[in-house]
């Protein structure tokens, strides 16, 4: 039963790692938002399809390159971002955070529609940049640059949000504001500044996750949500603790659905649900979290 | 109405009539007083009379407070805290509020600095030598005296003039508070002004100037030292001791 | 002083009137019995949500699986409609054990994390079973005879039936809320860590409210697809979770007749959308009948910045402070 090519295996635990990189982005992402606003960001995946419609509509209507889109599009959406927490979510502030939570759910279905109504529910091609196309030959087996590519960027990525957070003013910042935000505002600190920002940011991360789906995955208004949804599961497996669990996880389980397709595959587009049911039977905090 | 209408022109602090909600719940009934520069005044009471809520209302963080406040004569009343940390005021919480996923040091350099007069790093490791041995410890490992110690010293880097310290002698060994009391003592030589909250009547009896008993969220005793010594038996029996 | 009647009471003859008079006032009998589901649907989430304060996002599992057995079990199985309905409750109900189990213990947003994951997977299932015709869904679903006598393939006969079991299950809920058993979920809702002070086993109740609450929304996905004859996957999808959510919102959460007002509104407004179509706004021509998510998940946004409290919920707000008015005018 187990006697694969090594080449199957190895391409499809690739793609495992490549599907990772963007659930780790994305977890990511909502752990920021969450640490500091204590909202889940329901909004995220409309974030990250804006991202990918952003790089696409760069291309087609104003002839930007993906490269130019790589830094221009997080931007847009991350301004987009703090606009909708600054004038949105801010009102919600002091109530309960199930209507924060509410409110982004609402906005998520709002800008989902939207894009369905104008681009139907059918994926648009994205071309890969010519600088990543073609293959590299390991010898053992052939990797799509592009992959390489978002892999290692994803990774560079990772590796500054978590130098950002844990080794940076600002980070403490936003640690200790995670903590207690009212204290912290009580020494000086700018807190509801650093909310906009930190929901920019996740918006921005989104985003920036979209851009990178964009050739590789098809464009089309539902990517957001099937995207969020896994998301939420791998949220829930890590905990919301850690900067470094939340990447771990993404990481990890992109590379245990990669690995079930190659050894059961039935059960790949379940099999993070069903890490998520064990884990909150054994460990209901997730493997990194800290008590909500 | 206003602070100068008071005479109190000068005053780094000046309450008038100041009411506090938490939620529905009506806390603060009226709170009127002033500070000069330099002093130090206590804030005596019992559990629930209003006093945290007193400095909390200063420092902007209810719900809900009517009322005049002002901070070396500028209108403080509905900034929010971090403004009114910017005017110069150090707060020290009951609970101390000392990060856990943050190092004493990183605690201690937290607070953005506010103006030029505050101590620096090596000045506070001076004065609190065991905060500097304990630099990298993370928060949650210091203990309650440390982290006590951490609550002031931080403020005190920042510059503030005007410190609010909430129970700071609370849960503490007689030993720890000693120190604390002496570290008081040091800061009002120097010149701060500082409001003090305190339960323990004999701690605050030796670092102020003034005393005003707090009952049901409004002032209700005004004294002096000697006035506190002479009427003892009164005080005490409002504190309910 | 009068003497008030039970809510519940009132609440059962107001909806009992309300329904028999409806279908001789020239609405579509297809269009009450739409409503008469959806109605029962938003009754079953705000049963738990409302009552409990914690949100789910994942009961649209429990609609989709009452619509899909109800479908099923009428079709291929020959039940009657009231075997097929009561096995929409039950599966409803185990259903909700199930996902409930795993979620209760957590707290907030995590729980409406998991809810939203686990109903997730119910809808994989129901995207790969063969049972359930995939994107075509259950397709004409018979009207039997209910109890082997009475038949149901008169529309009027039908709305009869189904407008009987609204009635009687939101009376039994109300009636619920107002023994001990609702009580003690309203004291959880508004003080847990009292509530367990006190010795309530919050854990047990809770998860009962999300079972029962399972149970009647499998109920409600079940009529449904006996009344409209199809069942599909866009029964157990998430967006029927959010529109279950925004009935609730708009009409009222934790009120009694919010859900029901709310389901109404929104059910008039998709159709009266949909049937509206193409609109001349100046040199624009809008086709609104396109539009009716955006303008769904618009209004949806603003009952959560600026109208929480729900059309009944408003109302009583307002009845309650001229009350205290009147009040004070008297005492003082």
């Amino acid at each position: 039963m187990f006697d694969f090519p090594i080449q199957v295996l190895l391409g499809q635990v690739t793609i495992g790692l490549v599907n990772g990189c963007f659930y780790a982005i994305l977890s990511l992402g909502l752990a920021l938002i969450f640490g500091l606003l204590n909202i889940i960001n329901f909004a995220h995946g409309a974030l990250y399809m804006l991202g990918a419609f952003g790089v696409y509509l760069a291309m087609h209507k104003l002839g930007v390159n993906y490269w130019w889109s790589l830094v221009a599009v997080p931007i847009v959406v991350g301004v987009f971002g703090a606009l909708v927490e600054r004038y949105l979510l801010r009102r919600l502030a002091g109530l309960d955070h199930l209507y924060s939570l509410l409110l982004t759910f609402g906005l998520a279905l709002v800008i989902e529609s939207i894009f369905r109504d104008i681009y139907g529910s059918g994926g648009l091609p994205y071309p890969t940049p010519s600088e990543l196309r073609g293959l590299i030959d390991l010898g053992f087996m052939r990797l799509p640059l592009y992959r390489i590519w978002i892999v290692g960027i994803s990774l560079v990525v990772c590796l500054a949000i978590w130098l950002l957070i844990e080794r940076t003013r600002l980070g403490s910042y936003l640690r200790a504001g995670t903590e207690n935000a009212r204290i912290v505002q009580a020494l000086g600190i700018n807190i509801p500044l650093m909310v906009t920002f930190v929901y920019a940011l996740g918006a921005g991360l989104a985003a920036f996750a979209g851009v990178l789906a964009a050739p590789i995955y098809q464009v089309q208004p539902l990517m957001g949500s099937n995207i969020l949804i896994v998301t939420f599961a791998v949220v829930v497996i890590g905990g919301l603790g850690s900067t470094a669990g939340a990447i771990i996880t993404g990481l990890g389980l992109g590379l245990i659905e990669g690995l079930a397709k190659v050894v059961y595959p039935e059960v790949s587009s379940t099999i993070v649900f069903i890490v998520m049911m064990l884990v909150l039977l054994l460990r209901p905090a997730g493997l990194f979290g800290r008590e909500a | 109405m206003t602070a100068a209408a008071l005479g109190n022109a000068d005053a780094v602090l000046a309450v008038e009539h100041l009411e506090a909600w938490y939620g529905e719940s009506h806390v603060l009934h009226g709170m009127t007083f002033a500070l000069q520069r330099g002093e130090v005044v206590a804030l005596l009471g019992r559990n629930g009379s209003g006093r945290t809520t007193t400095l909390r209302a200063i420092m902007g963080l209810m719900d809900r407070c009517t009322g005049a406040i002002q901070i070396d004569g500028k209108e403080a009343s509905n900034l929010p805290p971090h403004q009114i940390a910017r005017l110069g005021v150090g707060y020290c919480p009951e609970e101390r509020g000392i990060f856990a996923s943050l190092s004493c040091e990183e605690n201690l350099l937290l607070p953005p600095k506010q103006s030029e007069g505050g101590m620096s790093v090596e000045e506070i490791y001076q004065l609190l030598p065991n905060l500097a041995e304990r630099r990298s410890t993370p928060g949650t490992r210091l203990s309650g005296g440390e982290q006590q110690m951490l609550a002031i010293a931080r403020i005190l880097r920042t510059g503030a003039h005007l410190l609010l310290l909430d129970e700071i002698s609370e849960g503490l060994a007689p030993v720890v508070v000693d120190r604390l009391f002496d570290l008081v003592v040091t800061l009002r030589s120097r010149g701060y002004t500082i409001l003090l909250v305190e339960q323990n009547k004999h701690f605050a009896e030796l670092l102020a100037d003034r005393f005003l008993v707090v009952e049901h969220g409004q002032i209700v005793m005004h004294l002096t030292a000697d006035e506190l010594e002479s009427q003892s038996d009164l005080v005490d029996r409002r504190l309910g001791v | 002083m009068m003497t008030t009647m039970r809510a519940s009471t009132a609440i059962l003859l107001g909806l009992a009137i309300v329904g028999i008079v409806l279908p001789f006032t020239g609405l579509y009998v297809q269009f009450l019995m739409k409503c008469v589901s959806l109605a029962l649907f938003a009754v079953a989430f705000n049963f738990f949500t409302g009552n409990v304060g914690l949100l789910s996002i994942g009961h649209a599992a429990f609609f989709g699986i009452g619509a899909y057995l109800a479908g099923y079990a009428v079709k291929e199985w020959n039940f009657t409609p009231e075997l097929a309905l009561g096995g929409s409750a039950l599966a409803g109900a185990v259903l909700g054990l199930l996902m409930g189990g795993m979620a209760i213990r957590r707290q907030g947003i995590y729980f409406a994390m998991i809810t939203l994951a686990l109903a997730q997977m119910v809808y994989f299932f129901f995207v790969q079973a063969p049972f359930t015709g995939a994107e075509d869904g259950l397709q004409r679903i018979p009207r039997r005879a209910v109890f082997g006598m009475l038949d149901l393939s008169n529309d009027y006969v039908m709305y009869a039936f189904v407008l009987v079991l609204l009635v009687g299950v939101v009376w039994g809920l109300q009636r619920l809320m107002e023994a001990p058993f609702g009580q003690v979920l309203l004291a959880i809702r508004d003080n847990e860590p009292r509530a367990i002070s006190l010795g309530y086993d919050v854990q047990s109740y809770k998860l009962s409210a999300f079972a029962i609450s399972a149970a009647v929304a499998g109920l409600a996905g079940g009529i449904k697809a006996l009344t409209l004859g199809f069942a599909g996957l866009p029964d157990a999808h998430w967006t029927q979770s959010g529109n279950v959510i925004l009935m609730c919102l708009l009409g009222g959460l934790g009120t009694a007749l919010g859900p029901i007002v709310g389901a109404v509104l929104i059910v008039t407004l998709e159709s009266r959308l949909a049937s509206l179509g193409v609109v001349q706004l100046g040199p624009l021509a809008i086709d609104l009948s396109s539009k009716v998510p955006t303008i769904i998940g618009l209004i949806f946004m603003m009952c959560v910045l600026l109208f929480r409290r729900g059309i009944v919920g408003e109302i009583a707000a307002a009845v309650a402070a001229f009350r205290a008015q009147r009040l004070d005018a008297k005492g003082g």
